[in-house]
């Protein structure tokens, strides 16, 4: 009877026992009991990591949500007025100001930062692809020994510290750092270039830090091709580049799409990188938020900053998750 | 062929030696008997002056051990709730919210920081006045919230590491198992973990990582005088290089270079191992 239960229960996998259902409909007292009768303990599998989730990642959305429309009260504790309150006659009171989000279309300094940032994630990204694609392709070529050397040394500087990765690059970059000095040295230069602080020190330090994302996902789609696609196309009269081109280039959009969400995405949002090599006049959009938040208080500010950096991601976030369901689903056999 | 060869040598070169001088640079410069760190003293150099500094820094060695405890509650938890949400998606076919449970994991991968730093942040603070509502309770934000903050954006990659792990094999084994009457919890701990242990290692290598190493999360969700290893890092970078710093950076590659190369050898001869038995077994 048990081995039967089992057995119906992995061809019908049960759903999640809808919760809304048992929260409105069997109540508090039942739950529990509601619980043991129908939750199997699959059931109970699917629950706790959604519980968690959904606590700790959709609702706190809700909250920034909510608060993005609240009002700004810089002596209250938490800094701003509710934005439902009970009334004495037992009235519902929903106070929505949009003034953030108005502020955000409208204040220059707002508007010039996003410019800047969609900029410099879109040309990281571009610069990324361009460097990323040929080091995978020349991976996906080489010989397994090899080809596992590289990508050991490819996945290595991702398991060490980001923050001071990003830190080694202010000691080259600096005035009297080690690419000034080797330059002066070779007699290239004669007085150090500026590089600190400067949009240059920013794309290295994005490139840098996100390199590997691109690279991985384009390896891993770059591998799976067939070489007798690239024969075929030679036998046929193309040249390397035109077989290039017609046959590896489309082939390869997949992974040119993941490993190019993968690291536009966080770029747009980046805070510390620019924070230590970036100019001072031009700050990034997360660096906005983190002061709105932290130096002015300003709560519902710096909500409507994350839920308008959110809507501005949400298709290429979409995107990134139809591929990435794509390869998962790719990977069954 | 030839100049295949050639163009793939130098991109590799090229990009490698971009990968890693920056590293190199710091290594070495942790040697240098300087205090404005790119400054090559030859006179005193190499010296190990900045280890004995670090090792007698107060705030950086309770930071780490903050973080360290931090990173192996946070890599815990998001082993075990990440193997769930992966078994989930990958076995129990589709049920109602699959759409919606697989969103939510793959959404923190790619989620920009600032937010899900912000909205943890927010959420903590709604429960503290929902706690000192109704029950009067006062609870303070560190540790705890740090470390709920970190389960939940490593989980994610701990659900992608073994759910596409589970989707490289079918699920024969665990059906031949519930066949012969095993209860699924008995399959899933005799039969489905074994299989994918490599996985939830790995995973949990690299939730530990990612939590050892997270800055902007980690400032929105800490209380005051729970400073982590990163949160003290910056605090010093910003005010300029530190040889000190550099030091630790050079201990932390060689701790990461030396895993790396372990865990490397050992998967090596463990496939071996694998082969050498399948040999034998198709002999015998």
């Amino acid at each position: 009877m048990k081995l039967a239960s089992a057995r119906m229960s992995r061809e019908a996998p049960g759903r999640l026992g809808p919760l809304w259902t048992f929260l409105f409909r069997f109540g508090p007292p039942r739950w529990t009991e509601y619980v043991l009768r129908n939750w199997s303990g699959q059931r109970l599998v699917i629950a706790v990591p959604y519980l968690w989730l959904l606590v700790f990642f959709l609702v706190p959305f809700l909250i920034v949500l909510k608060i993005s429309f609240a009002e700004f009260s810089p002596l209250g504790r938490p800094p701003y007025e509710p934005v439902f309150r009970w009334l004495e006659e037992g009235a519902l009171q929903i106070k929505l100001l949009i003034g953030s989000y108005s502020y955000l279309l409208n204040e220059p300094l707002y508007v010039s930062s996003w410019m800047y940032s969609i900029k410099v994630a879109f040309f990281s990204t571009l610069f990324c692809l361009m460097l990323g694609y040929p080091m995978a392709y020349a991976i996906s070529r080489s010989t397994p020994t090899y080809r596992n050397v590289f990508l050991m040394l490819i996945i290595l500087p991702f398991w060490t510290s980001f923050l001071l990765r990003v830190y080694a690059w202010i000691g080259l970059l600096k005035n009297d750092g080690v690419i000034n000095n080797v330059l002066l040295a070779m007699g290239l230069i004669d007085e150090p270039v500026t590089m600190m602080n400067t949009s240059f020190a920013v794309y290295i330090g994005i490139v840098y830090s996100y390199l590997p994302f691109m690279i991985l996902p384009l390896y891993s789609n770059l591998e799976k091709h067939d070489n007798t696609l690239l024969e075929a196309a030679s036998d046929l009269g193309a040249g390397p580049i035109k077989a290039f081109m017609r046959v590896t280039l489309p082939l390869s959009m997949p992974g040119v799409i993941a490993g190019s969400l993968l690291v536009f995405i966080p770029a747009v949002g980046e805070y510390v990188i620019p924070s230590l090599l970036g100019r001072a006049d031009q700050l990034m959009i997360a660096r906005l938020l983190s002061d709105e938040f932290f130096l002015n208080r300003d709560w519902p500010k710096a909500s409507a900053v994350a839920i308008a950096m959110l809507l501005l991601l949400v298709v290429p976030i979409m995107l990134f998750q139809h591929f990435q369901n794509k390869e998962l689903e790719a990977q069954k056999r | 062929m030839k100049t295949q060869g050639l163009f793939s040598k130098s991109v590799l070169g090229l990009g490698f030696l971009f990968l890693y001088v920056p590293i190199l640079s710091m290594v070495v410069y942790s040697f240098n008997d300087s205090r404005s760190v790119t400054v090559w003293n030859s006179v005193t150099s190499p010296t190990l002056k900045w280890y004995g500094r670090l090792f007698g820094d107060e705030q950086i060695l309770s930071a780490a051990w903050l973080s360290i405890r931090v990173a192996a509650m946070s890599a815990s938890g998001a082993v075990v709730l990440g193997t769930l949400a992966g078994l989930v998606l990958a076995r129990f076919g589709p049920f109602k919210g699959r759409a919606l449970l697989q969103g939510l994991t793959t959404a923190p991968l790619v989620m920009p920081e600032v937010i899900t730093g912000l909205s943890m942040l927010l959420l903590f603070v709604s429960l503290e006045q929902l706690f000192h509502a109704f029950f009067g309770w006062q609870f303070d934000r560190g540790v705890m919230t740090i470390t709920i903050a970190h389960i939940t954006f490593t989980m994610a990659y701990v659900t992608v590491v073994v759910q596409s792990r589970l989707a490289s094999f079918d699920d024969s084994l665990e059906e031949a198992a519930l066949d012969l009457g095993a209860r699924p919890a008995r399959v899933f701990f005799r039969i489905t973990v074994p299989l994918i242990l490599p996985a939830i290692l790995s995973g949990w290598l690299l939730a530990f990582t990612l939590s050892w190493d997270d800055l902007v999360v980690t400032q929105f969700v800490s209380g005051p005088g729970s400073n982590t290893l990163p949160m003290v890092i910056f605090s010093r970078v910003r005010l300029g290089v530190s040889p000190v710093v550099n030091a630790l950076a050079s201990l932390m590659v060689l701790v990461v270079a030396l895993g790396v190369i372990l865990s490397a050898v050992l998967m090596r001869r463990q496939e071996q191992r694998r082969k050498r038995e399948e040999q034998m077994a198709a002999a015998g």
